[in-house]
């Protein structure tokens, strides 16, 4: 298995999915043009409690914003990073300070380092994925726009 | 979130092309994929709305821009072909259109190999020159030509995994690679292989189209075609202002870094096919599904039919130029076995003796091929191009399109293939027959 692919692993990615409640996202931005807006929008309208980490802003998503993950006054389930690769060490020392449960690194947010100290600090850690997607592929509506959500099976689910 | 979780496992391709795309639907149970025969689709509250339009929330709005039905088509052949997705239109040539102008704009240039379906050709010829796009033939066997085609503005290289109708093979590999050393993406036609026998994304493609017509439906009964993108081409690389910059059409969406992986798609969907229209009817996308659910197994046939058609004709005194690349005299026969292992397709063409009255006489023998002009259909088809759809060229003009004067195309079925060698039989005694009185006369050229 390589590197990346430990990051990546679907049975992982739904457990984690399903059990989170709170996200803090590290690099949200106010632009609602920007991914990191479309996932933040995302999450809140299908119910996780959405906290915006970002110092240059008060307030994002109607949430109040953090300069860091050490001043959110609240547990937090998953960190969601939309940051270069290169702040990741730190963000992961602030979530494993913070005693988050997973660390979520989007689409090229790739540090194996920042992978390695969230994990020692027992984190589960998902890399170069989006929370957005993913939660799309497992329990939203990916397959209605086209997309190859790899999902088989003949199990029926829910009402949609 | 219900249900247990669900294992990455690698399922297989005919595992996949029943199962790919569709789960049974939740609110019925209906194992069949549901014909959603609606226009629109009702919101659940202004938010809502407001989400779908903005592309901040997967959702149904109209089905010119997506359809329930549609989708499970479109995400069956983006999974068989192994790319992030794919987006249906009304026809293989709208769907050319519509990956084309997502990257397009006046002035772009395009550099295409010359060995295409005429449809393409026109549409390559007339319509792009039309807005401004200027193209390069090139010979698809020679990498240099390739190569040295390519222009400050450039936008895409384009070619079919299997040419119409000399059967040519392209190069995929090394022709990819040459398009990424100039930050291009490739485009690929995989009509005639289809994913059961080669899938251009894992030999480096980045676009792959198909009419859906041919062989993913296999029934001859609908017009289709489909866009799949790999979902991995850096269309932030400097040459592709048009996704990557922000889109006046969409209140400034930066199509690229807002979805990455699913931009180009995005864009194709909530754009082009917007604007151009040419969507699939939903009726016809679940007439395609029940196509695709056979696809290996229809595939297998064609290609061991058309390889004894092939042999046979061969062998006939009165065949030449027999261009199918699944013989082992074929000169594509290392690309063969590199990029088709399980078959090199089921439509090519070859010369019958006797020039243009000799064609003719070949298709009034026969008496099961259908005498038509399509191809991919499970019934075996065959057309005469000199009297059909090169019939105003001269014989030298023909020459010059890559058509001899007896030259007959032919699309391999699934019938009982003793019946397909007896029927071309019937056809070459009176291409014999005719020729041998023409003779006796001493009237009739040949070719």
């Amino acid at each position: 298995m390589s590197d990346l692919a430990r990051y990546q692993d679907p049975l992982t990615i739904q457990r984690v999915l399903h059990s989170a409640r709170t996200i803090a996202i590290v690099g949200l931005s106010k632009n609602e043009l920007r991914a990191s807006y479309f996932v933040g929008y995302y999450l809140k309208r299908h119910g996780y409690r959405v906290i915006p980490v970002n110092p240059r802003e008060s307030e994002i998503l109607g949430g109040k914003c953090y300069a860091s993950l050490l001043d959110i006054p609240e547990p937090v389930d998953v960190v969601n990073v939309f940051r270069a690769p290169d702040a990741l060490p730190g963000i992961a020392r602030d979530a494993v300070a913070i005693g988050a449960g997973a660390l979520w690194c989007q689409f090229g947010v790739i540090n194996l380092e920042g992978a390695r100290i969230a994990e020692e600090g027992g984190l589960t850690v998902i890399m170069d994925r989006c929370l957005k997607v993913e939660h799309a592929r497992y329990a939203g509506r990916m397959h209605w726009l086209g997309f190859n959500t790899q999902r088989i099976t003949s199990v029926r689910a829910g009402l949609q | 979130m219900t249900g247990k979780p669900e294992e990455a496992r690698a399922f297989g391709f005919e595992t996949r092309q029943l199962h790919a795309g569709q789960r049974p639907d939740p609110n019925t149970g209906a194992r069949a994929v549901p014909i959603f025969q609606t226009t629109s689709y009702v919101f659940e509250d202004p938010e809502s709305a407001a989400a779908y339009f903005n592309l901040q929330e997967y959702g149904n709005t109209y089905s010119r821009i997506m359809n329930p039905t549609v989708a499970v088509f479109e995400e069956r052949v983006a999974n068989l072909e192994g790319g992030a997705g794919g987006v249906a239109f009304a026809s293989g040539i709208a769907a050319q259109a519509g990956a084309l102008f997502t990257l397009l704009q006046p002035g772009d240039h395009v550099v295409s190999s010359a060995a295409l379906y005429g449809g393409s050709v026109n549409q390559f010829k007339h319509m792009l020159r039309k807005m401004s796009v200027e193209l390069t033939w090139v010979d698809p066997d020679n990498p240099d030509a390739w190569r040295a085609a390519v222009r400050p503005d450039t936008k895409a290289f384009f070619g079919e995994t299997i040419g119409n109708p000399a059967g040519n093979v392209l190069d995929i590999e090394t022709v990819a690679a040459i398009a990424h050393a100039h930050d291009l993406p490739l485009i690929v036609d995989n009509t005639f292989a289809t994913p059961y026998l080669c899938r251009p994304i894992e030999w480096g493609a980045d676009i792959v189209i198909h009419s859906a017509t041919k062989f993913i439906g296999g029934h001859g009964t609908s017009i289709g075609g489909v866009v799949v993108e790999a979902g991995t081409f850096n269309w932030s690389n400097g040459r592709f202002p048009v996704i990557a910059d922000p889109s006046p059409a969409y209140h400034g969406l930066q199509f690229h870094e807002t979805f990455g992986t699913y931009g180009y798609l995005m864009k194709l969907r909530a754009e082009t096919l917007r604007d151009l229209g040419a969507a699939m009817s939903p009726f016809n996308a679940f007439l395609f599904l029940q196509g695709l659910e056979t696809l290996s197994l229809r595939m297998e046939r064609h290609v061991s039919n058309a390889l004894a058609v092939a042999t046979f004709l061969q062998g006939h005194e009165l065949a030449s130029n027999v261009t199918y690349p699944g013989l082992p005299s074929s000169k594509y026969r290392p690309l063969t076995e590199k990029y088709l292992p399980l078959g090199a397709g089921a439509v090519f063409s070859f010369d019958c003796a006797g020039g243009r009255a000799g064609g003719q006489d070949l298709i009034r023998g026969v008496s099961l091929w259908s005498h038509l002009a399509n191809v991919g259909d499970a019934k075996s088809l065959i057309i005469h191009p000199a009297s059909t759809t090169h019939r105003q060229l001269s014989d030298d003009e023909l020459r010059a399109a890559g058509v001899g004067p007896g030259t007959v195309r032919l699309s391999v079925g699934t019938e009982s293939v003793e019946d397909l060698i007896w029927d071309l039989g019937q056809g070459f005694a009176l291409v014999a027959a005719t020729a041998a009185a023409g003779a006796g006369a001493g009237t009739e050229a040949t070719a």
